[in-house]
C-alpha cells in the first residue's frame, strides 16, 4: 500500500508539472494577484487559457485526439487536475459544457453537429450550458412542461427552465422540452441544442439567498429551432438526457468548503465558554473528532477510487458517498464555526470574522450545496438503488399521459 | 497510487471467508452464547491449522513472518461471521505486545506457543468503571508478584498468559508498566462475568502474588507501550467493524427486500432505503480510514496514532449504528431470541468499548491535533 504514482504516472506528472510552470503561476508564488473580478475578463483569460491548455493536449485529456482532446487515460486527467489546482489558473466556465453538454452531443448528435460544435468547444471558443431543471421538476426532471411543437422542417419552443448555471454567458445550450404530453412522462421528451443568442431567449439571472448569482432562469417565447438541432429521436430526450445526468455527479465535485478541523481548532482556541478556551470543552473536542474523522474518510475513498483508475479498473460505488457526507459536514462545521463566535457570529464581514468569513459563507452556501446536482434525498436514493439493489420509489404517474398526471400548481 | 490490498492479501481474504462461511455461521455464535463456552473450539482450531495465528508473528519464533496488513483482511472476515474465537485478545493484543517490547527470551518463551495457537493470550488493563487511565490502575507489581483485581477481562478464563498493566511506583504514566503472567503458574482465579455479548467469555481475573515479570527491560515504560499496543489493535478492530457492518448491513438489505408491509417491499420505503444508504455511507467512511490506519500500521508510520483513532471513531460508529438499525429494520422479529439480529447489536457494541470507547479515543485522537496545529 502506498500513495505513489506508478512510473508512467510519475512521468506524466513531471511533464505536466513542467508545462505548467513554464505557462502558468503556482499559487505560492502569486501573491496579491488574483483571477480578474469583470466576468468579461475572467471569460477572455478563461477561453485563452483553455486553447493553450487545447494546443498542449491537456484539454478533454481523455477524448481521442481526432476531437481536439488528448488521447489520455482517466488517471492522467486526474493528474493533471491535481497539479494544475496548484496554479492560479481560471476554470469552470467550460466544465457543464465539456462534462455534460458535449459528450451529449457526441452521443447523439448528428455528424454535421458534432463536427460544427465538438472543436470550438474543446478549445474555450463557445461556451455550453444544460437547460433541464424547470420550477414544476428539479429532482423530477422528467415533470418538466417546456413544450415543442412541430411545425414543419421547425420546431416551436415555449416554456421556462431554471437553475441554469452560466446562460447569461453561454453561447449555446442543450434543451430537454416536452414533444408529446398525450403519453406518460418519459416517453414525451424530445433533446435539441440551441443558440442562446437568439432573441426569443430571455436570460434572467436568479439572485440567491447567499446575495450571489450563479445561475438563471431562461424563459423561451416562440423559439423556432430546425429539425436538425434535434439530438436523438423524437420522444428518446430521457434517454438522451440520461448520459447528459451520467456525467453531472462527475461534474459537482465533494467540496467541503473552506473552513475546516484545523481552522477549528485554532478558532476554538481564540473563543471562550464559560471563560475558559473553548477547546478545553468536551462539546467542541468531539465535534473536532468527527469532523476529522469524515474528512479523513472522504479523503481516503477517493484515494481508494483513484486507485481503481490508476490499475485501469473501474471504480466501485464508494464514490457516490461524497457529495452526501460532504455536503452536510460543510453545513454544520459552518454553523458550529458561527456558535463558536457566540453573539458575534451573526457578523458576516470577512474583514471583522474569522478564517476571512469562512464559516458564514460555508454555512450559507452549504444550503444550496445540498440541493445541486442532486438533492441528499436523490443521492440517499441513488445508493439505496444503484449500490444496494433495493426497488425504485413507487411512481403514482408512471404510466399515465403526462396531460392526465396528477400536478401541483 | 497503490491504496489496496494486494492479490495475495486479497486471496487469503478469501480463504478466511470461505473458511468462516463454512464452519462458523451464526449457529456457532448462538450456540457459545446459549451454551456459555468459552469461545468456539473447532473454529478456533481451524483457524490455527490454516496458520492463521502465526500470520504477523516473525519466522524465527514460529510464525509466517507477514505483516499487519495480512491480519486486517483476516480481522474484516473474523468481524463479518461475528466469530466466537479469542483471535483479538491472543494475537493482536497479547502477541503484538510482546512482539514490539518483549525481551528476546520472552519471545522465545511465548510467541512460538501463541503463533502455534497452543496457548491463548490476552491482555488485562481495565480495572472496572473507571477508564484506562495511568491513575486507575491499581493493580500492583513488586518482587516479581503482581497483586490486583482486572475486570473484565475477554478471554481470561482460557488464556495462558496475560499482559497485565501494573503500577510499579512513582507518578504519572511513569508509575504504569506491562507485565506478563503466566496464568497456569498459581495465584490466580478467573470469574466469568456476565456481559453483554457472551458470546466472547470475559472474567475478572484475580491476581494474589501471581508471579510475573515486567515486559522487555525497563519499569516505567507500561503507559506509552500500552498506548502504541491500542493503536494497532485499534485498526485491526476497526476492521472487524467493517466486516461486521457489511454483514449487518447486508441482513437488512435482504430483509427489506423479501418483507412486505402496506402491499410493498418495505424496501421500497424511503424511510428504510434512506437508513440503509446511511448505513453505507458510514461503512465506506469506516473501511476508507480502516485503509489508511492498515497502511499506517504497516509502515509504523508517523501518523498511525492519528489513523488508528480515526479508524476506531468510524469504525464503532459505523457498526453500532449497522447492529442497531439492521434490528429496526426487522421490526418485532428482530428484537427476539430466535433472530440473528442480536449477535451483530451485541459484537458491535462489545467492539466498540473492548480497548476503549470511542469518547475516549476522540480525546486522543484531538489531542494530537492540537498538539500538531500548534507546531
Amino acid at each position: 500500500m502506498d500513495f505513489n504514482d506508478t512510473p508512467e504516472e510519475a512521468a506524466y506528472r513531471k511533464q505536466v508539472r513542467a508545462w505548467l510552470d513554464k505557462n502558468a503561476t503556482r499559487k505560492a508564488d502569486a501573491k496579491g494577484m488574483e483571477l480578474p473580478r469583470d466576468l468579461k475578463e475572467l471569460i477572455a483569460q478563461s477561453k485563452a487559457w483553455q486553447a493553450k491548455k487545447a494546443d498542449a493536449g491537456y484539454a478533454c485529456i481523455t477524448w481521442p485526439k481526432e476531437w481536439g482532446g488528448g488521447g489520455g487515460t482517466t488517471i492522467q486527467n486526474v493528474i493533471y487536475g491535481q497539479e494544475e489546482a496548484n496554479y492560479l489558473v481560471p476554470g469552470g466556465i467550460f466544465a457543464i459544457g465539456l462534462g455534460m453538454c458535449i459528450p451529449t452531443v457526441m452521443a447523439w448528435g448528428p455528424e454535421e453537429a458534432k463536427k460544427r460544435f465538438v472543436g470550438p468547444a474543446v478549445r474555450g471558443d463557445e461556451i455550453w450550458c444544460q437547460l433541464f431543471s424547470e420550477p414544476a421538476g428539479g429532482s423530477d426532471v422528467a415533470g418538466l412542461r417546456t413544450k415543442a411543437e412541430k411545425d414543419g422542417d421547425e420546431w416551436v419552443i415555449n416554456g421556462q427552465k431554471v437553475w441554469t448555471s452560466g446562460a447569461h454567458f453561454c453561447d449555446y445550450g442543450i434543451l430537454l422540452t416536452r414533444t408529446d404530453p398525450n403519453v406518460p412522462k418519459h416517453k414525451g421528451l424530445t433533446m435539441f441544442w440551441i443558440d442562446m443568442k437568439d432573441p426569443a431567449v430571455e436570460v434572467r439571472p436568479i439572485k440567491q439567498m447567499s446575495g450571489g448569482a450563479e445561475f438563471n432562469e431562461v424563459f423561451f417565447t416562440n423559439l423556432r429551432v430546425k429539425d436538425s438541432q434535434r439530438l436523438g429521436n423524437p420522444g428518446d430526450g430521457w434517454k438522451v438526457a440520461l448520459t447528459t445526468l451520467m456525467n453531472e455527479r462527475l461534474a459537482v465535485g465533494g467540496s467541503q468548503g473552506n473552513a475546516d478541523t484545523d481552522d477549528l481548532i485554532e478558532l476554538a482556541r481564540d473563543v471562550t465558554i464559560a471563560g475558559e478556551p473553548a477547546i478545553r470543552h468536551g462539546g467542541v473536542r468531539e465535534r473536532i473528532a468527527d469532523w476529522y474523522v469524515q474528512a479523513q474518510g472522504l479523503k481516503f475513498t477517493k484515494f481508494r477510487t483513484l486507485t481503481a483508475l490508476s490499475k485501469g479498473e473501474t471504480p466501485g460505488p464508494e464514490s457516490s458517498i461524497s457529495k452526501i457526507v460532504a455536503a452536510k459536514k460543510m453545513q454544520d462545521l459552518g454553523s458550529f464555526g458561527m456558535d463558536l463566535q457566540d453573539m458575534g457570529g451573526v457578523i458576516r464581514d470577512r474583514k471583522l470574522s474569522p478564517a476571512d468569513g469562512a464559516y458564514t459563507e460555508q454555512w450559507i452556501g452549504a444550503a444550496g450545496y445540498r440541493i445541486a446536482g442532486g438533492t441528499d434525498e436523490i443521492l440517499r436514493n441513488i445508493v439505496a438503488e444503484r449500490v444496494l439493489g433495493l426497488p425504485g420509489d413507487v411512481r403514482v404517474d408512471k404510466d399515465l399521459p403526462f396531460n392526465q398526471a396528477p400536478k401541483g400548481k | 497510487m497503490n491504496f489496496d490490498f494486494s492479490d495475495d492479501q486479497k486471496m487469503l481474504k478469501e480463504q478466511v471467508r470461505k473458511f468462516l462461511s463454512d464452519k462458523c455461521p451464526m449457529t456457532v455464535t448462538r450456540r457459545v452464547l446459549e451454551k456459555e463456552e468459552a469461545y468456539a473450539e473447532e473454529v478456533w482450531k481451524g483457524l490455527v491449522e490454516m496458520g492463521l495465528t502465526g500470520t504477523a508473528i516473525p519466522e524465527e519464533f514460529g510464525g509466517l513472518g507477514l505483516g499487519a496488513l495480512e491480519l486486517c483482511v483476516i480481522a474484516e472476515e473474523l468481524g463479518r461471521s461475528a466469530a466466537p474465537v479469542p483471535f483479538s485478545s491472543s494475537i493482536y493484543l497479547a502477541a503484538e505486545a510482546i512482539k514490539l517490547f518483549g525481551t528476546q527470551k520472552q519471545k522465545e518463551t511465548w510467541l512460538p506457543k501463541l503463533a502455534a495457537g497452543e496457548i491463548i493470550g490476552t491482555v488485562a488493563i481495565s480495572e472496572g468503571l473507571h477508564a484506562a487511565h495511568p491513575r486507575n490502575i491499581e493493580a500492583k507489581f513488586a518482587g516479581g508478584k503482581v497483586n490486583g483485581v482486572k475486570q473484565p477481562v475477554a478471554d481470561g478464563g482460557v488464556a495462558s498468559v496475560a499482559v497485565v498493566a501494573v503500577n510499579t511506583g512513582g507518578s504519572g504514566e511513569q508509575a504504569i508498566s506491562l507485565a506478563i503472567v503466566d496464568l497456569k503458574a498459581g495465584g490466580v482465579s478467573a470469574e466469568p462475568v456476565r456481559t453483554i455479548d457472551p458470546s466472547r467469555q470475559q472474567v475478572t481475573l484475580t491476581l494474589k502474588d501471581a508471579p510475573a515479570e515486567i515486559l522487555g527491560d525497563k519499569q516505567g515504560e507500561g503507559w506509552s507501550q500500552l498506548s502504541r499496543v491500542l493503536d494497532g489493535a485499534a485498526v485491526l478492530f476497526a476492521f472487524e467493524q467493517v466486516g461486521g457492518t457489511e454483514a449487518a448491513l447486508d441482513m437488512a438489505r435482504d430483509y427489506a427486500l423479501e418483507r412486505y408491509a402496506f402491499g410493498r417491499q418495505i424496501g421500497s420505503y424511503q424511510a428504510i432505503k434512506h437508513k440503509l444508504a446511511d448505513m453505507y455511507v458510514k461503512k465506506e467512511l469506516a473501511k476508507s480510514n480502516a485503509y489508511f490506519g492498515a497502511m499506517m500500521l504497516n509502515d509504523e508510520g508517523s501518523e498511525l496514532t492519528e489513523a488508528a483513532a480515526a479508524s476506531r471513531i468510524a469504525g464503532s460508529d459505523a457498526y453500532v449504528f449497522a447492529a442497531q438499525e439492521n434490528i429496526q429494520t426487522h421490526g418485532g422479529i428482530g428484537y427476539t431470541w430466535e433472530s440473528d439480529c442480536q449477535f451483530h447489536y451485541r459484537r458491535a457494541k462489545l467492539l466498540a468499548l473492548t480497548i476503549g470507547a470511542p469518547i475516549q479515543w476522540k480525546e486522543k485522537l484531538v489531542s494530537r491535533l492540537e498538539a500538531k496545529n500548534a507546531a
